[in-house]
């Protein structure tokens, strides 16, 4: 009986969601209530309420999904708008009206952003119908037994029959009805194309208003840098040169004191641009790409880095710099905080994106929530759809990874023989199917004399059927094979771009 | 002395050819991107080459690498590398054949006309010039380097001055001190970091410098 485990727990699963379906019902009803309440009597402070506990309950849903049938489910609710944000004169605008406090446009923007979202009605349309579907689906065994020894108690043997019935087939039955309620939970919970189409439309919009903001900032911090800077070291050479001039003939000596300190001043405002030229694009990274450049970086650190490159070519300029400045201020912070002595870096294109690992032996508990730093280099990368996950346990060591996707052009993947045999299944079965199948057993069936092209009426009598129903088997495993063959490369393709 | 020079800017090239005329040097070409240099410094066998890093037609690192390739095939060849920033790489991989005979400055460098000259002829003599910000930053990544730290400030001095490449007599000029002081504080840096003591400037420098580059 070593198959009788994952039995039971799928059977106490199915019974568990059932229970969640019922508690969903009620979920559902409440909201059904707040709904009538709502939009019937004008009570609209108890649909938010209901909405949250209809998102309770959904969540709780997509977790066991998630759990129990390893099928993720992404939220498909809208991003929660933002706090209302006071105006100069301290009054708070919603539309054409002014309040004093910001309790009643935060309920409006909530009342909007909950009402106008789909994913709240595709939640109540689960609340109410999920018992209906997936609740008797996966309670089916549960309620057989019951209603068979009602029915045994009741003094009526087939009873026996509906006992027997779950208990022979639950070894395939439950765990089935368990990922089925899932798949239905999934059709109904998860985003659609449209919602998943918006998020990221807001999270490309964040990622952008984030990057025009700090390009914005960091024009001005280079303009500011070079007005105080070497603009006005520049200005104050050319005067020196020029009092030099007028005192060449009456005193030389002072005029060789005054053009020494031009001389000074001018190596100084090459100090200066050249630090802010390394700020701008580090002119390594320039003359020898990313690899070198991160060397160049190693051997600068007063850490001992070990360097590991392996790319193709060069990615482009921008996503370069952007992973070079990642992997400085991650180098950085090994060595500010971490009581680190030895770090690893190794860059590597992994298909079309690029990973930077950087590892070091320090301390660890670096946490991206609180440093600045980490955090600047996620606004860096998520310019480029970039991300950076960081795992520091206390301890040590830590590990982050920077991945950049799309940094490099796809080579082509070679057409294996599998996708060729897949296209020609997909030319050939109709075929095989329609005309020299399905059709041929009509003319045969009607016993039309004319036999046009169909195989199966030409050859001798005894072998017609046989050839025309072997013609209709053939279409139909082209056409499975031809699926089969298509879902496996669309499933590589997926995997290569992850 | 003959020299070979690399320098894509016009006016800077122009300014560099009247430096060295003005100092003895007998400049045989003045040359502007890297294949040109290439051809040169085979073609020419200079005593030495004064070369800018970034040169068309790329504008990378075409002069550093035409340098390079020049050593490969005259190992030897004196190459001093002028450049608007100085990289710990480059400074290694110009030190990297062992045989001397580099220098890798910052182009500010050239200011001072009687250093930039003095570090040219160090540098044609098979000694070694490198910027101080190199060994600036060398030594800030050497930072928690036991051996190092064990050095008294003065003898840190004389270690920053001799990995520049300069010889005693020029270091007890600098830090005026006697010769016989500034050996005295060379015998002792090479006690501490574990070096094999030696009379030879040059290669007391390169010794120097790889242990450095050894971190």
């Amino acid at each position: 009986m070593t198959s009788a485990r994952p039995t039971l727990v799928a059977l106490g699963r199915g019974v568990a969601l059932a229970g969640l379906a019922l508690l969903g019902q009620v979920a559902g009803l409440v909201m059904l209530a707040a709904v009538l309440l709502t939009f019937l009597v004008g009570l609209v402070v108890v649909f938010p309420p209901a909405v949250r506990l209809a998102r309770a309950v959904t969540r709780m849903q997509r977790g066991l999904a998630a759990r129990w049938s390893g099928i993720s489910i992404d939220e498909p609710y809208l991003p929660a708008p933002p706090p209302p944000v006071p105006q100069g004169d301290g009054w708070y605008r919603d539309g054409r009206t002014l309040y004093k406090k910001p309790t009643i446009p935060a309920f409006n923007k909530r009342w909007n952003w909950m009402t106008k979202d789909p994913a709240t009605w595709r939640d109540f349309a689960f609340l109410m119908g999920d018992l209906w579907m997936g609740g008797l689906l996966v309670a089916a065994p549960l309620l057989a037994t019951a209603y068979g020894a009602v029915r045994l108690v009741a003094g009526d043997p087939a009873g026996a029959a509906w006992i027997l019935l779950p208990v022979s087939t639950a070894y395939w039955y439950a765990p089935w009805a368990v990922r089925a309620h899932s798949g239905i939970a999934a059709a109904l919970l998860g985003p659609t194309e449209k919602a998943r189409l918006a998020q990221q439309v807001s999270r490309l919009d964040a990622a952008r208003t984030e990057v025009v903001d700090s390009q914005a900032a960091e024009l001005r911090r280079i303009e500011r840098d070079l007005h105080d800077g070497a603009q006005a070291r520049l200005v104050a050479i050319g005067m020196t040169i020029g009092a030099a001039e007028q005192l060449l003939e009456s005193d030389p000596k002072a005029a060789r004191a005054l053009l020494g300190k031009a001389s000074e001043a001018s190596a100084t405002a090459l100090q200066e641009i050249r630090r802010l030229v390394r700020g701008i694009h580090p002119p390594v990274l320039a003359e020898r790409g990313l690899g070198d450049a991160v060397r160049a970086l190693a051997l600068d650190s007063p850490l001992r880095v070990h360097v590991t490159v392996d790319l193709p070519e060069r990615a482009s300029a921008p996503l370069e710099s952007a992973a070079y400045f990642a992997v400085s201020e991650l180098l950085a912070n090994a060595a500010r905080h971490g009581d680190a002595t030895e770090a690893w870096v190794d860059v590597s294109a992994q298909g079309p994106a690029l990973r930077v690992t950087v590892t070091d032996d320090g301390q660890g508990g670096a946490d991206p929530e609180r440093g600045t730093g980490l955090h600047g280099i996620e606004r860096r990368l998520g310019a480029f759809d970039g991300v950076l996950a960081v795992n520091s346990p206390v301890g040590g060591p830590t590990t982050a990874v920077i991945e950049l996707p799309r940094a490099f052009r796809v080579r082509s993947a070679p057409v294996s023989a599998w996708r060729y045999f897949g296209r020609i299944c997909w030319a050939l079965w109709p075929i095989a199917l329609f005309p020299q199948g399905l059709v041929a057993m009509v003319f045969k069936l009607v016993g039309s004399p004319v036999k046009s092209w169909f195989l199966g009426l030409y050859v001798a009598e005894p072998f017609q059927w046989p050839v025309i129903v072997g013609m209709i088997a053939l279409g139909g495993g082209l056409l499975a094979v031809a699926l089969a063959t298509t879902v496996r490369s669309r499933e590589a393709e997926g995997g290569g771009c992850g | 002395m003959r020299v070979v020079l690399a320098e894509d800017l016009h006016l800077l090239r122009e300014g560099l050819v009247a430096l060295l005329r003005a100092h003895g040097f007998e400049v045989v070409a003045a040359v502007e991107s890297g294949p040109e240099l290439l051809a040169a410094l085979v073609g020419e066998r200079p005593d030495v080459a004064v070369v800018d890093v970034r040169l068309p037609p790329t504008f990378t690192d075409e002069g550093l690498q035409a340098a390079l390739a020049a050593r490969r095939q005259v190992p030897g060849l004196p190459v001093l590398v002028l450049s608007q920033h100085v990289e710990q790489l480059y400074a290694r991989e110009l030190l990297a054949d062992g045989s001397g005979g580099v220098g890798y400055l910052l182009k500010d460098r050239v200011f001072n006309g009687e250093q930039f000259v003095d570090a040219v002829r160090r540098v044609a003599g098979g000694g070694t010039a490198m910027d101080p910000e190199v060994i600036a930053r060398l030594l800030a990544s050497n930072a928690r380097n036991e051996p190092l730290g064990r050095l008294t400030p003065r003898e840190r001095e004389v270690l920053e001055l001799m990995a520049e490449g300069r010889s005693n007599a020029a270091i007890g000029q600098r830090l005026f001190l006697s010769d016989s002081a500034v050996g005295k504080h060379t015998a002792s840096i090479f006690g501490k970091l574990g070096l094999a003591p030696s009379d030879d400037d040059n290669r007391r420098v390169l010794a120097v410098l790889a242990f450095l580059n050894s971190k």
